[in-house]
């Protein structure tokens, strides 16, 4: 812009006169077009190649699904057996453990991120803020097979010893909780698995709930607290309507890691291919413990197929899961503007 | 699978410039004896200077590799059919015995102080026998105190050999295992919960009070576990040791086919729970110089590495095995223009 600007404070009367650009304006020097060009098609290119590693997946996995699709069809979603021997296969198991496990570490998990969330932004003194913060992004950097090992070896015996066993003598006799908390006294099954994925997640959702509930404008807050409003009614009302897409994309991140979790489920969930009862403390299996478990040594034709199946489900079932948050969010903004 | 595949590219791919200068021989699969053929590999190339490149993918994998022929030898716990094999022109030779073996973890059982018959572990596993007083134990363990606490079935969640070994034997003593269940690398398990790997396996054995599992000897014997005596076909209570498993190897019939699982087997010191594994090669080779290099590598490990297998816990063949294996590579192993590759 400078350039374009007189070089002479006091310009003299032609270009006073001239009150709109006459022609186009000097092209600016570009030395390499060129480079540009290849600049604007390399970018092109990394998003194409994003799309088509996508589309790329999702067709190698329905050709090395096919035969299993060929054989069961949607039944394979609906079937509980799992038999390499009889080669038999289904995924009802695997799907309900995946499901399970997700949905209570979620329970336990969005709770106590908001939190560590409300309390590091709100009540946290500061000089602890920090400290915290970093304890728990430490967190989400420990190895998750770290997590499974310290399920399986220290948190699974405490489960058993001080929760299950307990509950087991409590209900015992009584029709549904009974069957609800039965199962052999080990401390695996879906319950560990859900609270060890529920510990997993929590650094990843409380550190985005603390940095969304940060940006809200302190404006907003101290005009709610100007008004008498409490902390609670200050994040409640102010910061949580400020800050929900980020709160409910934190929310999906943890749950699409609880999905795809592999290594610390496959320690603690069992790895049992029946669906006995609906006990939380039944040892289950989940798409991504079998997967990891079975495949390198599953024979070629309906066994890996069936494999492959349940990775095409586990893909299916978080573009789900992504499409409910994109869709919540519009319902939300849709809520939004009719308050409005 | 595409991984692994492409794993197998990229290595095949950086190795082509060394292969030229040595004869680099590559083999994949099971994981059970990728120790032994390590340490193996590593003092055959100080001894020879030639290379064995072994990679652990599993006995599944292994078996598909070589029959894409993506690798010189494949490797595997199961034995492959003999119908199997003669489709894909292949032939496959034991190279090591192992053993597997029942442990448990009930408070104040010493190793080697339950007895079991293959028919009460079946039922174990089966889910039929659920207390560790039951009377069918009870009876036959007269003087061991066992508690009366639920039985926590451990096994393999991972498809692996060492299931294959178990399984086959259920199978072969326990008829209600064999229509129920069955015998295979992973099997619909009608109880229990399933450890990854051996490690796994031993971990949650260690770990749960009252439970029994089944791990390779190694692993038991180095995590001290306790144990358990089985009843063989003889009739005899057997401890799980070098001898015995050799006992089974040797009563078994190899002159006929080298299909051959080591479960049941007769002879009054046989431990019931032993198994073979093995290489897989094509029988008509066209690269023999990988051949004859990759059968010059196990010949010299049956000549020189049984000391190397006992040190990691290993059965090494017995002589008359060994000595059928390398007959047969002398009569079988052809080029592609019909000549035996042996002996050239």
């Amino acid at each position: 812009m400078a350039a374009t600007l007189p070089a002479s404070a006091f310009p003299d009367k032609d270009e006073m006169a001239r009150t709109q650009p006459t022609g186009s304006p000097r092209p600016r020097a570009v030395r390499t077009p060129w480079a540009d060009r290849l600049f604007a098609g390399l970018a092109l290119a990394a998003a194409c190649l994003t799309l088509a590693l996508l589309a790329g997946i999702i067709i190698s996995l329905l050709i090395g699904a096919a035969p299993a699709i060929r054989e069961y069809g949607l039944g394979f979603l609906v079937r509980s057996e799992w038999d390499p021997v009889q080669d038999r296969y289904g995924g009802l198991v695997m799907i309900y453990g995946t499901l399970a496990t997700s949905v209570i570490a979620l329970l336990i998990a969005v709770p106590v991120s908001f939190g560590i969330a409300l309390f590091l932004t709100e009540l946290s003194p500061g000089w602890l803020k920090r400290p915290l913060g970093i304890a728990i992004e430490l967190l989400a950097a420990v190895p998750s097979i770290v997590y499974g090992m310290w399920g399986l070896l220290v948190f699974g015996p405490i489960l058993a010893r001080f929760v299950q066993q307990p509950l087991q003598a409590a209900f015992s006799g009584v029709p549904l909780l009974g069957a609800f908390v039965s199962g052999p006294p080990v401390g695996i099954g879906i319950l560990s698995a859900g609270i060890i994925l529920a510990i997993m997640i929590i650094p990843f959702i409380a550190s985005v709930m603390r940095d969304v509930f940060e940006v809200t404008p302190p404006m907003l807050k101290e005009s709610a607290y100007g008004l008498g409003s409490t902390t609670w009614e200050v994040v409640y009302r102010v910061v949580l309507p400020y800050t929900k897409a980020g709160v409910i994309g934190g929310i999906m991140l943890g749950l699409g890691r609880a999905i795809g979790e592999t290594m610390a489920v496959t320690f603690v969930i069992g790895n049992m291919n029946q669906l006995n009862s609906l006990s939380v403390f039944e040892a289950a299996n989940s798409i991504t413990s079998a997967l990891a478990n079975e495949f390198a040594e599953a024979g070629e034709g309906l066994h890996q197929a069936s494999l492959i199946y349940l990775g095409l489900v586990l893909f299916f079932i978080t573009f789900v899961v992504l499409a409910l948050s994109k869709i919540l969010l519009a319902q939300l903004r849709k809520g939004e503007g009719a308050r409005a | 699978m595409n991984s692994l595949i492409l794993r197998t590219a990229l290595a095949a791919a950086a190795l082509i410039p060394l292969s030229t200068l040595a004869d680099e021989v590559t083999g994949a699969g099971a994981t059970f004896p990728a120790p032994v053929y390590a340490k193996w590999a590593d003092s055959y190339n100080k001894a020879t200077t030639h290379r064995i490149n072994y990679q652990s993918v599993g006995s599944g994998a292994g078996i598909k590799q070589i029959k894409s022929k993506t690798v010189d030898f494949g490797a595997s716990d199961m034995p492959l059919k003999d119908d199997e094999l003669a489709k894909e022109g292949m032939f496959q030779f034991p190279t090591v015995i192992g053993g597997v073996v029942p442990v448990v973890n009930i408070v104040g059982i010493q190793p080697g102080q339950i007895k079991l018959t293959g028919q009460l572990l079946g039922d174990i596993y089966l889910g039929k026998i659920t207390k560790w007083n039951d009377a069918a134990l009870t009876g036959l363990n007269p003087g061991v105190n066992l508690p009366d606490a639920a039985i926590s079935v451990v096994r393999r969640a991972d498809g692996s050999g060492t299931t294959f070994i178990f399984t086959n034997y259920l199978s072969k003593v326990n008829p209600d295992w064999k229509a129920k269940v069955g015998e295979g690398t992973a099997v619909n398990w009608p109880v229990g919960a399933g450890g990854k790997g051996n490690e796994g396996v031993s971990a949650f054995v260690q770990r749960l009070p009252n439970s029994i599992g089944y791990v390779e000897y190694a692993y038991a014997k180095q995590n001290k576990m306790a144990h358990v005596l089985m009843k063989n076909q003889a009739g005899t209570f057997v401890a799980p040791d070098d001898v015995n498993f050799k006992a089974a190897a040797a009563g078994a019939d190899w002159n006929k086919t080298f299909y051959q699982v080591l479960t049941e087997q007769p002879g009054k010191d046989s431990w019931p729970l032993t198994g073979a594994t093995f290489i897989l090669m094509h029988k008509v080779q066209d690269k023999p110089s990988q051949a004859t290099a990759t059968m010059k590598f196990f010949d010299w490990a049956y000549a020189n590495g049984d000391k190397i297998a006992a040190e990691l816990e290993y059965v090494p063949l017995p002589d008359s095995v060994k000595v059928l294996v390398q007959k047969y590579w002398a009569a079988e192993v052809k080029d592609t223009a019909g000549k035996p590759i042996v002996g050239k």
